[in-house]
């Protein structure tokens, strides 16, 4: 049954297995000293398994059965993915040597959970999305918790835990009821069972809803949010900026391949459920945004908002909006990548992250300052930027799909965000240093993520023809037989 | 070369400004220099197109089209009418004196001269874009620069003033942004040519209430900008806040941005919906009129009297544009520049005062001519060329203005007349309180007059104001046949007007 075919198409994931293993035997025998060798091994695997995502790419097609389909979608996803992946181990070196946690378990968990996170996007059976789905929550998991010693991140990490189990449950709840209605899991077979009989119908919609749950829990969709702001600011900050743009791209495009495949026989019924979804993701992620004192959670809260935006795109239901989706996810990893990686750097303890920090900044630091308002401008959504495409594709296809209030709502939303992303502007540049605040040399790697997230955050805000066409090829391959 | 002249205006000043970052910001005087080296030449660059210019043609000239993004499809494309050319030299021409005027800013001199230079690309973008997608690019990336402007190296209120601007500018532009996919996905282009072919085939005319919403959508980021009695209230705190320059580029350039606006799609995209809603704005307009007049005569600050005189003042383009008809909007052009040129030696005087004595409060002025005199023969100048005095180039416009808007309807130009009465008693009361009488305050007794680097600011401006007044054909015979495209277009929404890209007369 298993072909040398289907490894291919799974070699990705068989890459960062093995080196994931590889860094956590290394990390037991490396001196103690040396331990930080690590860093660079789980960089190479997540680089060796961007080049296995090109074999796979040359592989079309389904393995293991039709358990896993491996098609333009999923490879888009794991260069995404696998670059989140290289560059929040890139981001997170010094953070770890600063912080004194062991950098051995820390890169193989992001290993491990990047495995769970491309199975996602390569699976084509709701059973292997849950195994998928697990993998990476379990990683994550342990990785928000990764400073033990401090109680924060130890809340931060048993909230997490409680409330993603608990979705868990719903999403498999979720799958039985849906294989019960149907009779299958695999993807495509859902939506034949669908249209040819309408007797489970009732009961799909139920299994469906519950589905929903446990996704929106994972996208942190409203009003399935509660968790995020706590989780994403006791989570070590690297850990943040991977969670935020990781597990939620897998997430999101699971829920495309289950909504557009499996489900578009009940697209009416579903579309209604993320018009109401999508509008309160956006206000209740912004004027959560606009109270916070802490730069961290405000970017918490905006990462609710974002979601927001992106459910507005599948709202739309078009094969634009799909496209919307992947550019979104895209420009938003970048944006979002980049601010994290540099909130951690410039707070000195995982205690503060208060606005004053920033105070002239600009004075200071001003190729920090200069990022950071690249990664601030892109959030809000002036042109000239990934996140001004990427709100721009959104709205085009929402009004293309006639939905011109949920349109209004997500200008208004973009309005609403303007002031707290000011803010951090205004503070770095406008205000004067509160006292002597020390920041420590950039590291290079850090500088390289940075430099990397800020020149790609403008780039694609200019050309995104690449990325534009790649995600509108993977549309198409979505909805193939 | 020619054919990329264009692009060459509009980046020039990013690509100076770009060079200004390698140089140390210690070296104060020689980025200063260098900036108006930058400014100076850009307008050396600018000039060359008002002779090149023709005026007997209709449409754009010295087109530029290139592809720009695939899907969906948006292109780089630029060109120039007489209503953009005069817009552009417009702004080419205060840079320079923007520049100069700030030679007193000890603060981040570098950073200031970026934004200043940025700012100035946007400017020039807008108005010579004729993409949607492009012109709204140019248009809301040039808040950022204004944001740094007001908020980095204003006055004391400059935080609540430069988020007031952003967020009011921005709530109008966000609508503008849905009302230009919603006519990219009704036409299926976002190249202005196309859209007006495209609206203008009988059968995919849009229907009357959705013409409506978006000409609404338009003229909102429009009247905001311009601004439009109920949105101008952001504009008197943006003005008083912002450093000199910045009050100069303000009312010399970015409130003409609306009114350009007006006349580039509003009325030619939607000449149904102008046509109906030509009662409401002209309300509007004259309200503006007569507000700002009344709430600039009992101001006590000098740079808030100014912006309120710009509503005003503005209000009366509006009302000229509204007439639609050629002699008004001619008239309402003609104003635009010339409130450009007074109302910035207005704002540059008010400069000037406040390195001197760092306020703009009238009540902390009076007898000035005995320390000042030539600094106050200037402000009498800058003030009577505001309030209309024959004949400066102000007084030809709304000359102009009147003349049109009384042929289209009587009552607007009796209730318009009255606003130039009104800029009489408040512009001359304010002369006389800061100008004449004894000086009252020890502390302006030993001012010092006006220096060289202050005459080179508004000796120009003079000569402008009077050149264009007794030869205001410099600039209505340029505006004529655009005008006369405009008007036509915003007629009858069947009208075809050769103006496509394809038509041989429109290349050059």
């Amino acid at each position: 049954m298993m072909s040398p075919q289907d490894m291919l198409r799974i070699l990705p994931e068989l890459v960062l297995v093995a080196f994931g293993i590889v860094v956590m035997v290394a990390e037991a025998f490396l001196p103690a000293g040396r331990k930080h060798v690590t860093g660079p091994i789980a960089l190479l695997g997540s680089l060796v398994a961007l080049a296995a995502t090109v074999v796979q790419a040359a592989n079309p097609g389904y393995a293991f059965g039709r358990l896993i389909r491996v098609d333009s979608l999923s490879v888009f996803l794991h260069f995404l993915l696998l670059v989140i992946a290289a560059l929040t181990i890139l981001a997170s070196m010094r953070y770890l040597e600063r912080s004194r946690l062991s950098p051995g378990e820390f890169y193989a968990l992001v290993l491990f959970a990047t495995v769970g996170m491309g199975i996602m996007a390569s699976a084509n059976e709701l059973v292997l999305i849950f195994l998928g789905l697990e993998t990476s929550s379990l990683a994550s998991y342990v990785l928000v918790g990764f400073r033990r010693a401090e109680p924060q991140s130890n809340e931060a990490a048993l909230k997490y835990f409680l409330l993603g189990s608990f979705a868990t449950a719903f999403l498999l709840y979720g799958i039985a009821l849906l294989f019960g209605a149907t009779g299958t899991t695999l993807l495509p077979e859902i939506a034949e069972e669908l249209r040819a009989d309408g007797s489970g119908f009732a009961l799909a919609l139920a299994g469906m809803a519950l589905l929903f749950v446990g996704l929106g829990f994972k996208v942190a969709a409203a009003p399935f949010q509660v968790w995020t702001p706590d989780v994403y600011e006791g989570a070590p900050t690297p850990v943040t900026a991977f969670l935020s743009t990781g597990p939620k791209a897998a997430t999101f495009a699971v829920l495309l391949r289950i909504l557009f495949v499996a489900l578009e026989p009940a697209n009416g019924t579903w579309f209604w459920l993320l018009w109401v979804v999508a509008a309160l993701t956006m206000f209740v992620g912004n004027f959560g945004a606009l109270v916070q004192t802490s730069v961290k959670r405000m970017l918490a809260y905006s990462s609710i908002a974002h979601a927001g935006y992106i459910l507005v795109a599948f709202a739309a239901r078009n094969e634009v909006g799909i496209a919307a989706v992947l550019f979104y996810l895209v420009a938003y990893a970048l944006m979002k990548l980049g601010a994290f990686s540099l909130v951690s750097h410039i707070s000195a303890s995982e205690a503060d992250h208060s606005l004053d920090l920033y105070a002239g900044l600009h004075g200071r630091r001003p190729a920090l300052a200069a990022c950071l308002t690249v990664f601030l401008l892109s959030l809000i959504g002036i042109p000239l930027t990934a996140g001004f495409l990427g709100k721009f594709y959104i709205f085009r296809a929402a009004i293309h799909a006639g939905l011109i209030w949920l349109v209004v709502l997500g200008v208004a939303n973009s309005l609403l965000s303007a002031p707290y992303y000011l803010r951090v502007i205004r503070t770095m540049y406008m205000s004067e240093p509160k006292g002597e605040l020390a920041i420590a040399p950039v590291p290079a790697s850090l500088a390289f993520v940075l430099t990397l997230t800020a020149l790609g955050t403008i780039y694609l805000g200019i050309f995104p023809d690449a990325v534009q066409q790649f995600a509108a090829s993977s549309v198409l391959s979505l909805t193939l037989p | 070369m020619k054919a990329h002249w264009l692009t060459l205006v509009t980046f020039f000043p990013l690509l100076g400004g770009l060079a200004l970052l390698f140089v140390s910001s210690a070296a104060r005087e020689t980025l200063r220099r260098l900036a108006l080296a930058i400014s100076l030449l850009e307008l050396a660059l600018s000039l060359p197109l008002f002779f090149w210019f023709d005026s007997a043609q209709r449409g754009m000239q010295f087109l530029e089209r290139h592809q720009w993004m695939q899907s969906p499809p948006i292109l780089y494309q630029l060109g120039m009418d007489g209503l953009s050319l005069v817009l552009v030299l417009l702004t080419t021409f205060l840079m320079p004196l923007s520049v100069l005027a700030s030679w007193s800013i000890e603060r981040r001199v570098k950073e200031f001269f970026f934004m200043l230079l940025v700012l100035q690309t946007g400017m020039i973008g807008v108005f010579l874009a004729l993409d949607l997608f492009l012109f709204y690019v140019f248009w809301e990336v040039m808040l950022i620069p204004m944001y740094f402007l007001i908020g980095v190296w204003g006055h004391e209120r400059r935080l609540y003033a430069a988020i007031k601007f952003i967020l009011y500018t921005m709530a109008g532009s966000l609508l503008m942004l849905i009302a230009i996919i919603w006519l990219y996905l009704a036409t299926g282009t976002f190249d202005l040519f196309e859209i007006q072919h495209v609206l203008r085939t009988p059968g995919v005319l849009l229907d009357p209430r959705t013409e409506l919403l978006l000409f609404g959508a338009f003229f909102l980021a429009f009247a905001i900008k311009v601004p439009l009695f109920p949105f101008h209230t952001w504009l008197p705190d943006a003005h008083v806040e912002a450093p000199t320059a910045g009050s100069v580029i303000l009312a010399g350039v970015l409130l003409k941005m609306g009114a350009y606006g007006l006349l580039r799609f509003c009325l030619p995209l939607f000449p149904r919906a102008s046509q109906e809603m030509v009662p409401l704005i002209s309300l509007l307009a004259l309200i503006s009129i007569i507000y700002g007049a009344l709430v600039s005569m009992v101001q006590p600050d000098m740079k808030k009297l100014i912006a309120y005189s710009s509503v005003s003042h503005m209000g009366f383009v509006v009302l000229g544009i509204m007439a639609m008809n050629e002699v008004a909007v001619q008239g309402a052009i003609v104003i635009m520049v010339a409130h450009g040129l007074s109302t910035g030696a207005l704002f540059l005087i008010a400069g000037m005062l406040y390195d001197r004595r760092h306020t703009h409060l009238i009540s902390e002025f009076g007898g000035l001519a005995t320390p000042l005199p030539v600094l106050s023969a200037f402000l009498l100048f800058a003030s009577l060329a505001s309030l209309g005095l024959p004949p400066l180039v102000n007084w030809v416009g709304e000359f102009m203005v009147l003349i049109g808007v009384f042929r289209s309807n009587t009552n607007y130009a009796v209730v318009a007349a009255l606003g130039v009465v009104l800029a009489a008693i408040y512009m001359l009361w304010m002369y006389q309180r800061v100008v004449f009488g004894e000086v009252k305050n020890e502390a302006n007794r030993s001012l010092s007059d006006l220096g060289r680097r202050e005459l080179t600011i508004l000796v120009p401006l003079a000569v402008m104001i009077i050149l264009l007044g007794l030869f205001s054909p410099l600039l209505t015979e340029r505006t004529q046949n655009t005008v006369r495209t405009i008007l036509l277009q915003s007629e009858s929404p069947y009208y075809e007007v050769a103006q496509s890209p394809d038509e041989p007369e429109a290349q050059r």
